[in-house]
């Protein structure tokens, strides 16, 4: 790539090198000069529209948008002669005539692009003396705030939806000086990256909807963090105003987020000032909860502990941690464990099939970088809707489809990705598992042998069809090919079999084979030992502890919570909830407090939220990042949890536990850990069994669910603009026409989901994108708290 | 001289089917090509020898523009036909297509095999509907005498060619914008480059051509580019279209040879109507500069004279107007038509033409200050540049300058009627 | 999301006539027919487009509906509040004005008794002022429908609603 031919322009007397046919802003930007604009992003198509950037180029008649002028060579470029600026101040004008001049006023006031760019060209820019246009606002939705009069129709918000987003929400109807932005018709925008335009809207025409009016820019403290609700990483800003979190914004990071985040890890910081939110140490005494200080509560839990362990055994304690917590956190936890011989420890909450976990590779990862996605040429996705769970991850793979990669889909819905898929191919959880087995059945050479005894069962029985030998031949064509198994794969009640047969097919096709993960941290929990069969490091364990289905299959005495609601984070609400409900003791350290942690615990250690503390994650591409935290201020007593555990630990006697900051914590753990390169080779050598399908009931469907994108963790739940838009009220139950139809529920608008003895009503929607014979819903949800399972089979009748 | 190419058969009955065309000749030179295997090379210079100026407006050698494109490249290529005619004043297309569609048809299975295009599309205005009722009347009659579709008259030239109806937008004859409006959108010009020729419709090759254009062409490969030539003018050969209107007495459209004396035109249109005497032109469309009616009498109708006269040839479009008119009124409507047809996307268009036209509107209203009248040239110039010091645009498209070119015209030549609106509140001419 | 079928607003011949437009180009470019589609919706609904019209345009060429509003609102000849069964549109470009459209705008709202964008009682006639119609060597021109009527005078005028009714 060195010896790229370049060409050599001038730009403002200043000789430069250039590729042949980049543009002229792209170049300028590059060596730092400064070229206004407003419609040019270096991430959107050009649109040429604004005219702003107009300059002068020798020889050309008129005045050149350098964001849409390839350089050619020797071309001799003014960005600040009379001409370029005589054009640049009438663009100015022209925007300014119509945009409301009262910046004191306005949201985006102090770091508007329009306003600085005026005060550039001196304030005294236009002699208009015609009324200024005012245009009606449209609400969109809760998280962003409409003030039309102010934009300036840059278009990028429209070019944002169509070329990042994948959906076109935000359009330009009408014509003319009658052009309006917005969606047309009321609407709310629901594209799970819609906040990006907040940022992109150059001016105050689009705001984020929570910190309206709240604060202004030059008031607001930053500090970098990392996005906390998946497993990517998104770098952010916390922006924070009087010690209270009042935005987060996106950090570039090219190799990550690019400039985008998900809205999900913008508006979830809402959720610090709930109500819910658990401001002073409480303890149950004689059923009665009571206010308590650090010291009392630390005693407490130690001594809980330490009578559970020496009334009955280490083994009656049960340790189950969020994926997102830090790594500092888990190295804490682990040493904790160790110190009490109970490996019952856990982060894997919403799994239900174990049977493999011998065979996981040391941490979880991608297969390749996440920039990488870009450049494949077959994507096959299983278990895995990533435009809710990943949204950055289904950013860059909508990229790739856009260079032409084929995207193939084995799901329980057909999901609408916003991107072009090439196949695709549905079915109930358990017909994921004989649709895997058919995808290796038509793949040629497929090593057999490599299958565990029950897959081989199940690929004896396999049939082809054309659909699924569509994907077959995608993922085996040409080119740089990955598999991908995605939360949903990994929460099914058959993961090992699909597992088994993903990495046969990936091996013989030789495609990449990658996890797409729940959490912030699984890549982390897994390096830090939150697994009941391996330590510090990934280190095997002599013995197999209780994994986290287990312990609540198998209830403990105590169970120490770190960051997890049972209801919402766990595979079984209700059969967590009763092993909670009947332990000893149940000891949470939590941000927050809900009225059923009320009931079942009895111990609650306030600890920092997300924003509010150190620590570093480990992301799908096993790439460390540290962050630091902003302290909440007030009556807050809540402590970072690193230090909780670290007293905890003290208290129970941990060896090698003095660190005194988070840092040192992580550079313990790291030491051990060593490289983390991610390597995902491995072979499934045990499975779970298919059990024969039987013959259900005639009311019997397959329940399947996908955790509802605002529901993943204890923080979004509590996001109170997050939980307005449309996918955090979606909760219908839904099912297709032609099972609709054998169950005799066509016309129902309501149903009973019946499972083991359990019934739930809820409003169904028939819906052609699920699967036949399955009915799903979304999890971590008041609907599968009350029912149960996440997967199961259960009874649907009318209502 | 006149009715010699477009309107050669508007003398026949019913002149617009196919047998008042073959009649005189229709689809001979096609038939010719097709059985000779023309090369395109040996097409595109006899056009190149005719001289044929693009009639949409910008007067592009139509020859030059056929040879940017690659016929030899593997994919799809289009060729596509310009009849949105929505230039005020202008009216010629939709006699083309009403009266001789066959010439259009046959222009463009030329351009087609010549450029490589196996389709083509002919966008009509929505609002011409008898004249598009007409165009598929005759690609229907073309297609049954097995002169459309696949393997023409046994050549193995296959070639399709569809009617695309616009809906009422007058920025759709720009050529990228009526690319974008065939695609299915909003009516918005591309910016260049990438120019048709490389990324056109559907992103394929493109040659975009005005409807007289098109139906020019078999009638010039039938006598050869060197009888167009002479027709007209060394750097411009040809007849061509005028669409009369205004104030005259017979207003129609006359086929004339380019370099006929505007006066001789006049005459054909019957003289200004009731003997008045001619006060302004505008000779090209509304977006081109307005002249005087002494300086247009001495003026030839051909693109350089035009030039020198300081004004356009444009779209051919002659507006005629008396010494009943008032100048200020005349651009109040003018201003009000671009600022109803700008698109919307670049700046100083969108905010640009109804600034002008608010402007325009109250110094007609006799509520301007002098000050208003260099506000208004200071504003058209930053819209369209200054004509005058031939300074281009700063939009995207000509549509910036088509608004901005009627302002300082007006102003440079009636500039004392604007300031007697602003003085006297009322109009200086009174029968307007 | 709400997925009304455009064969349950528009008739048989509607959907056919689309799908003819749709059979001009290329497979993979429905939404090229999404001009001819609203003009033929909007034809069938007497003269206006509502959002469920154009929701069901935008679901049957497989278009984002945001760019089916887009479409229908750039183009003029598109309504969104009903017209007349005759909608006239009155050209008022420039040589249209030299030749007195504003006579004839005038003489047409006094003799229906509307205004412009107004709709008689009876149903019958509404007018619009339309920017240049490309006729205009036949100034004052108008049109109704789909019929251009040329160098219009009082008396025509009356004819020619005359013959309407
Ligand atoms: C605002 C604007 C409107 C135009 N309208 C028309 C038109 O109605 N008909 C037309 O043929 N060309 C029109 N043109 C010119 C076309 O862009 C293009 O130059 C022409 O169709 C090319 O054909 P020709 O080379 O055969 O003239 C317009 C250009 C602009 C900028
Ligand atoms: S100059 Fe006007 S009409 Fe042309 S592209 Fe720009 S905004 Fe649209
Ligand atoms: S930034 Fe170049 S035109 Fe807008």
């Amino acid at each position: 790539m060195s010896d790229k031919p370049t060409v050599t322009i001038e730009i403002d007397g200043k000789t430069l090198q250039a590729d042949p046919g980049a543009m002229l802003i792209d170049i300028a930007d590059a060596n730092g000069i400064v070229i206004p604009r407003f419609c040019y992003h270096k991430k959107l198509s050009v649109a040429a529209n604004c005219r702003m950037c107009l300059v002068e180029v020798e020889k050309a008649p008129k005045p050149l948008p350098a964001c849409a002028t390839p350089v050619t060579d020797g071309m001799k470029v003014f960005t600040r002669s009379a001409k370029a600026i005589a054009a640049q101040k009438a663009t100015m004008e022209f925007l300014l005539i119509n945009h409301p001049l009262d910046c004191p006023i306005c949201d985006q006031g102090g770091e508007c692009e329009l306003q600085d760019v005026a005060m550039g060209y001196g304030g005294d820019v236009s002699h208009y003396t015609e009324g200024k246009r005012v245009v009606l606002d449209k609400n969109i939705g809760p998280l962003i705030a409409t003030e039309m009069t102010r934009c300036i129709h840059c278009t990028r918000c429209v070019r944002f939806g169509e070329e990042i987003a994948g959906v076109r929400e935000l359009g330009a109807t009408g014509r003319g000086e009658r052009t309006r932005i917005g969606t047309y018709v009321e609407q709310t925008v629901a594209s799970e990256l819609s906040g990006n335009v907040i940022d992109l809207c150059p001016v105050g025409a689009l705001t984020a909807k929570p910190s309206r009016y709240s604060a202004r820019a030059w008031e607001l403290r930053q500090h970098d963090s990392i996005a906390a609700h998946d497993c990517v990483g998104s770098n952010i800003s916390i922006h924070t105003f009087r010690g209270q979190v009042n935005r987060v914004v996106p950090r570039d990071h090219e190799e990550i987020n690019e400039c985008w985040i998900a809205d999900r890890d913008r508006f979830s910081y809402q959720a610090l000032s709930a109500k819910e939110r658990l401001r002073t140490p409480l303890i149950k005494v004689d059923g009665e909860w009571k206010e308590t200080d650090w010291q009392t509560a630390l005693e407490m839990a130690q001594a809980a502990i330490t009578k559970t362990i020496s009334d009955y055994s280490p083994d009656q304690v049960g340790i189950l941690v969020s994926p997102n917590a830090t790594l500092e956190e888990m190295h804490l936890l682990r040493k904790i464990a160790n110190r009490l011989q109970c490996h019952n420890i856990d982060h894997r909450l919403r799994q239900r099939d174990f049977a493999h976990q011998q065979d996981m590779p040391r941490f979880p990862s991608l297969g390749c970088s996440i920039a990488a996605l870009e450049e494949l040429s077959n994507v096959l996705l299983i278990g895995s809707n990533p435009r809710k769970e990943q949204p950055m991850i289904a950013h860059r793979l909508r990229k790739a489809a856009a260079k032409g990669a084929q995207i193939c889909l084995i799901n329980q819905r057909d999901y609408d990705l916003a991107m072009p898929v090439a196949a695709s191919v549905t079915a109930s959880y358990r017909g994921m598992v004989e649709q895997m087995a058919n995808l290796a059945k038509a793949i040629p050479n497929l090593d057999v042998a490599a299958l565990t005894p029950e897959a081989k069962a199940l690929y004896s029985k396999a049939v082809v069809s054309d659909a699924i030998g569509e994907i077959a031949s995608r993922i085996c064509a040409d080119g740089d090919s990955l598999i991908l198994l995605g939360n949903q794969a990994m929460a099914n009640p058959y993961f090992s079999l699909i597992e088994s047969f993903a990495r046969a097919v990936a091996k013989v096709s030789n495609s990449r084979f990658g996890y797409l993960t729940e959490g912030a941290n699984t890549a982390g929990a897994w390096l830090s030992g939150m697994v009941p069969h391996r330590d510090i490091a990934g280190e095997p364990l002599d013995t197999t502890a209780l994994n986290a289905q287990a312990m609540l299959q198998e209830p403990r005495n105590l169970y120490l919570l770190h960051n997890v609601e049972p209801e919402f984070d766990t595979a079984d609400a209700a059969l967590a909830l009763k092993a909670m409900h009947d332990a000893d003791h149940v000891i949470c350290l939590t941000p927050f407090v809900s009225s059923e942690m009320k009931r079942y615990a009895s111990i609650l250690l306030p600890i920092a939220a997300f924003a509010e503390t150190s620590g570093s994650y480990v992301n799908i591409e096993g790439r460390l990042q540290s962050f630091t935290g902003h302290t909440p201020v007030g009556e807050n007593q809540a402590r970072p949890a690193w230090k909780v555990l670290r007293v905890l630990g003290n208290s129970l006697e941990v060896e090698d536990c003095d660190f005194i900051s988070s840092t040192e914590v992580r550079d313990a753990l790291l030491s051990r850990v060593g490289e983390m390169t991610p390597d995902n080779q491995a072979s499934v050598t045990a499975s779970a069994e298919l059990p024969a399908a039987g013959t259900p009931g005639p009311q019997a469907v397959y329940l399947g669910s996908e955790v509802n994108i605002y529901r993943t963790d204890n923080v979004t739940r509590r996001a109170s603009a997050l939980q307005q838009t449309p996918d955090a009220r979606d909760n219908a139950v839904r099912i297709n026409s032609a099972t609709a139809e054998r169950l005799g529920i066509g016309s129902a608008r309501q149903v009973s989901v019946k499972y083991n003895g359990t019934q739930v009503s809820a409003d169904l929607l028939v819906d052609e994108t699920v699967a036949d014979d399955s009915v799903w819903v979304y999890a971590a949800t008041e609907f599968t708290r009350k029912l149960g399972p996440m997967f199961g089979v259960v009874e649907l009748e009318a209502n | 001289m006149a009715n010699e190419v477009c309107f050669k058969n508007l003398h026949l009955d019913e002149p617009w089917t196919l047998a008042a065309y073959q009649s005189s000749g229709g689809y001979s030179v096609l038939k010719k090509i097709l059985q000779e295997q023309t090369p395109a090379q040996t097409i595109v210079e006899e056009l190149k020898t005719s001289v044929l100026r693009g009639r949409g407006g910008a007067g592009f050698p139509t020859g030059l523009k056929w040879s940017f494109m690659r016929r030899d490249d593997p994919g799809q290529k289009y060729i596509v036909c310009n009849s949105d005619e929505g230039e005020p004043g202008t009216c010629k297309d939709r006699d083309i297509l009403r009266y001789n569609p066959h010439a259009l048809v046959e222009g463009m299975l030329i351009a087609g095999y010549t450029i490589g295009a196996s389709v083509g599309y002919n966008y009509i205005r929505g609002e011409f509907w008898e004249p598009f009722e007409r165009m598929e009347a005759a690609i229907d009659e073309a297609r049954a005498a097995g002169l459309l579709g696949r393997n023409i008259l046994g050549s193995g030239f296959d070639f399709e060619l569809y009617n695309h109806l616009g809906a009422g937008a007058y920025i759709c004859g720009e050529e990228t914008a009526l690319l974008e409006s065939i695609e299915g959108k909003k009516g918005q010009p591309r910016f260049k480059p990438p120019f048709p020729a490389n990324y056109g419709l559907y992103g394929k090759p493109t040659t975009i051509n005005n409807t007289e254009s098109l139906a020019s062409v078999p009638e010039i490969l039938r006598n050869g580019g060197q009888w167009f030539l002479e027709l007209g003018k060394p750097s411009a050969g040809g007849s061509k279209i005028f669409s009369v209107s205004g104030h005259v007495n017979k207003p129609g459209n006359y086929e004339i040879p380019l370099g006929t004396p505007f006066r001789d035109l006049l005459e054909m249109a019957g003289g200004v109507r009731h003997g008045r005497k001619l006060k302004a032109v505008i000779p090209g469309g509304s977006s081109v500069p307005v002249l005087p009616g002494e300086l247009m009498m001495e003026v030839d109708m051909d693109y350089d004279a035009m030039m020198e006269a300081g004004t356009l040839l444009g779209s051919g479009a002659v507006i005629v107007m008396d010494d009943t008119t008032c100048m200020v009124k005349v651009l109040e409507n003018l201003s009000h038509f671009y600022m109803n047809e700008s698109c919307g996307q670049c700046t100083p268009c969108r905010e640009g033409t109804g600034w002008l036209a608010r402007i325009v509107h109250r110094i007609e209203q006799g509520q301007a200050s002098y000050e208003d009248l260099d506000r208004l040239e200071d504003v058209a110039e930053k819209v369209g540049g200054n004509f005058y010091a031939r300074e281009g645009g700063r939009t995207i498209c000509a549509l910036g300058d088509a608004a901005s070119m009627p302002v300082l015209s007006f102003l440079k030549h009636f500039r004392k009627e604007f300031e007697y609106h602003v003085e006297h509140k009322r109009c200086m001419v009174s029968g307007f | 999301m709400e997925k009304t079928a455009l064969n349950t607003l528009v008739s048989a011949e509607a959907i056919a006539e689309i799908d003819h437009w749709i059979g001009k180009y290329p497979a993979d470019q429905k939404q090229s027919a999404v001009m001819a589609a609203l003009r033929i919706v909007q034809d069938e609904n007497g003269g206006h487009l509502t959002t469920p019209l154009m929701d069901a345009v935008a679901v049957y060429l497989e278009m984002p509906k945001i760019a089916v509003y887009e479409v229908a609102t750039f183009y003029s000849m598109y309504e969104h509040k009903p017209v007349g069964k005759y909608k006239i549109c009155v050209c008022n470009s420039i040589s249209c004005l030299l030749c007195g459209s504003h006579e004839i705008l005038e003489y047409l709202q006094n003799k229906l008794g509307v205004g412009l964008g107004e709709v008689t009682s009876d149903g019958r006639f509404s007018i619009k002022e339309v920017e240049c119609l490309g006729a205009c060597v036949g100034a004052p021109m108008m049109m109704i429908g789909r019929e251009y009527y040329e160098n219009l005078t009082p008396e025509k005028i009356d004819k020619i609603l005359e013959n309407l009714k």
